[in-house]
């Protein structure tokens, strides 16, 4: 019960405590890191593949764990009132997912704009139509601009450890921005993996408004006569001025979050088999199936190296150029149509007909090992011919 | 509220604006004074920059002279004429989208009540028809039928004025106006009603025509708030701006809408907080 944990150091929560492994589903991880986040407050709404993490979230709050639950009207309602109890000093937690963001959207440079540390989890689905519930994480490429934080979990412990390390990022006073963490629906929510968590009676430290950069709603915090808003409302110089300067440091604020990410995080990315001449480059759950087309390829006597992007904003531009420095090719595989990942990429290498944005899986489709196999057989004949495919 | 607030830091008083110091030194927080006492203290809201004549700046001001308790008053507003104001209040205010106001408000109080178990925070919604009939219906609705417990006012000129004269589902049927050209085809929405169907304790409508009639359903939906459920208060303020009279002849308007039948004052008061109010003003009353 919520009564009998004690808050510790985050560090030590995130690297020393004792862990123990369980067999859980991503939706499970969620609770598990709801329940440690010391959160005050969260607000539902129902979507699929979302919903089950919301229900478990609820139990925590008929447990004890959190002071205020309810289920709200729609998304957009849910974003603003997680706003509105953000604004009033709270520590809050909600999720959604693929029209649910979209209906939302409005919020999400809200959030941004007022500088709150929301942690926001996105169980990433297909956006009708035609309709679908499965997974697919296009609503991410809309999301790239809104000024909020994004994390791309791979698996239920990515997942477990990011919400964690989110809320750690988000609330420092130099950052103190929005976190959204992403993962692919039902691949991660709705299956059963090995995940290793610290003991339950122990949880972050208190969410403390009054280190906050920007004052809080509540009649407590200096100043009281305050204007939170940019003053947009009038067309003169300071306005624009107001506006322009205020957006320029939200995108400082995330700049300053790359300490916190590489502290809490381990960094922005991982980088396996540096030396490799062949990068595939993936977030979420195409990382895990180019570590299977790795193996693969490895067998056929191909060596492949691997990028994992954890944080897609801030995103690691110089650490993939830098990774990949003298990588000949560099494939990226994902789980949409749009392949945003690859158009981020590509804008930050030298080069960028290195780069190769596919496979493409969308609409709720697999994406078997041997996809990712050949897309780097074929780039590899198109652009050295048949012999180094079998060097 | 603490006192560090609103305290001018030692050796800085010479340097804050005249206005601030007066807030500091005459304003209403912490004492009992309200809209009979206009004139004698410093008012909440500094010089808004509403049309002359307006008469939303007129009711949000004797709005303010309302509050039971403005130390610990936190407004939400909405997108609209009044937001231009809303920079000029003195009190804790928070705009932060067109339509989302009831929602906020709902997370907002739910958080100062987590936050401050021992202390009564109101929360206040402030927002033109538009944001509240219109656009942003569903979630003040919503937050009736959840018995969220904020006071929502809903400053009622009939139309969307900030944008340029647009109908509103408020505007009277029948009218010209922006994106009605040949006149609204449908009735004023009946807010008042749905709001005592949809589990409001207090209900009220009101103009600033009758500024201590006002002043009383203002205090009447705020305590109300707090002990019994959502309450409800709808200020019609005609617009001169849009509908074209005279800066001067804001309360004729109202006046004569009041003969015609097509403005009138109600209030509804739920069994509930007809016995709150009884007690709590029965003991203001032997006081």
């Amino acid at each position: 019960m919520a009564r009998q944990q004690r808050e510790v150091d985050p560090e030590y929560l995130f690297f020393e405590a004792p862990r123990e492994q369980v067999f859980i589903t991503g939706s499970e991880a969620v609770a598990e890191a709801v329940k440690r986040g010391n959160v005050d407050m969260a607000v539902a709404y129902p979507i699929t593949p979302q919903s089950e993490s919301m229900h478990l979230i609820g139990d925590l709050y008929a447990q004890g764990y959190l002071k205020d639950y309810y289920r709200g009207e729609n998304e957009f309602a849910v974003m603003a009132a997680v706003h509105g109890a953000s604004l009033g000093g709270g520590r809050v937690f909600t999720a959604t997912c693929g029209p649910g963001t979209l209906r939302a959207m409005e919020m999400f440079p809200v959030w941004a704009g007022s500088r709150q540390p929301i942690v926001c989890a996105f169980m990433c689905r297909g956006v009708s139509l035609p309709p679908s519930i499965q997974p697919e994480n296009i609503e991410m490429a809309m999301l790239l601009d809104t000024g909020m934080m994004m994390f791309h979990a791979e698996d239920a412990q990515d997942f477990f450890d990011m919400i964690l390390r989110a809320y750690a990022i988000a609330e420092q006073p130099d950052v103190h921005l929005p976190a959204g963490v992403f993962v692919d629906g039902f691949f991660v929510t709705h299956t059963r993996s090995a995940v290793m968590l610290p003991p339950e009676d122990i949880k972050l430290p208190a969410y403390d408004p009054r280190r906050a950069p920007v004052p809080t709603f509540d009649m407590e915090t200096p100043p009281m006569r305050i204007i939170r808003d940019p003053l947009l409302n009038k067309s003169n110089f300071i306005s624009y001025l107001a506006n322009a300067s205020w957006h320029q440091e939200i995108i400082a604020a995330a700049e300053r979050a790359r300490k916190y990410i590489r502290r809490y995080m381990g960094g922005l990315l991982e980088v396996e088999d540096p030396f490799a001449k062949i990068f595939l480059a993936a977030s979420g759950t195409a990382v895990s199936q180019s570590r299977e087309a790795i193996r693969v390829l490895k067998d056929e006597g191909i060596q492949v190296g691997l990028i994992k992007i954890k944080s897609i904003r801030p995103f690691p531009a110089e650490e993939i150029a830098a990774a990949t420095a003298h990588a000949e090719l560099i494939v990226v595989p994902e789980f949409n149509m749009g392949g945003w990942l690859a158009r981020e990429i590509k804008a930050s290498v030298d080069n960028n007909r290195r780069v190769v944005g596919g496979p493409r899986v969308f609409g709720g489709m697999t994406m078997p090992a041997e996809l990712i196999v050949n897309e780097v057989k074929n780039a590899l004949r198109d652009r050295f011919g048949a012999e180094r495919t079998n060097s | 509220m603490s006192e560090s607030l609103f305290r001018i830091s030692p050796g800085f008083e010479e340097v804050m604006p005249v206005e601030y110091r007066e807030l500091v030194t005459n304003g209403p927080c912490g004492r009992e004074v309200g809209v009979s006492d206009l004139g004698t203290f410093k008012e909440l809201i500094e010089e808004h920059p509403l049309c002359a004549g307006c008469n939303m700046g007129l009711a949000l001001r004797l709005i303010l002279a309302s509050l039971p308790k403005p130390e610990d008053t936190v407004i939400v507003g909405s997108t609209g004429c009044s937001s231009l104001a809303f920079t000029q209040v003195a009190v804790h205010n928070i705009h932060s989208l067109f339509g989302n106001q009831n929602a906020v408000a709902s997370g907002l109080k739910r958080a100062l009540r987590l936050r401050f178990p021992d202390k009564v925070k109101d929360v206040v919604v402030i927002a033109g028809d538009g944001a509240t009939v219109d656009i942003g219906l569903d979630m003040v609705m919503q937050s009736w039928f959840r018995r969220e417990r904020i006071t929502t006012i809903m400053l009622d000129n009939e139309v969307y004025a900030n944008t340029g004269g647009q109908e509103s589902g408020m505007s009277p049927q029948g009218t010209v106006l922006n994106m009605a050209p040949l006149g609204k085809r449908f009735p004023k929405v009946a807010l008042p009603e749905i709001a005592r169907e949809a589990g409001c304790a207090y209900v009220a409508t009101i103009s600033p025509a009758q500024p201590k009639r006002l002043e009383r359903m203002v205090r009447r939906a705020i305590l109300t708030a707090r002990e019994v459920g959502p309450t409800y208060v709808q200020i019609f303020c005609p617009c001169p701006t849009n509908f074209k009279f005279r800066p001067n002849e804001g309360l004729q308007k109202i006046k004569q809408r009041q003969k015609e039948g097509t403005f009138q004052v109600r209030e509804y008061v739920s069994p509930e907080a007809q016995a709150f109010l009884a007690e709590l003003e029965g003991a203001d009353h032997e006081k």
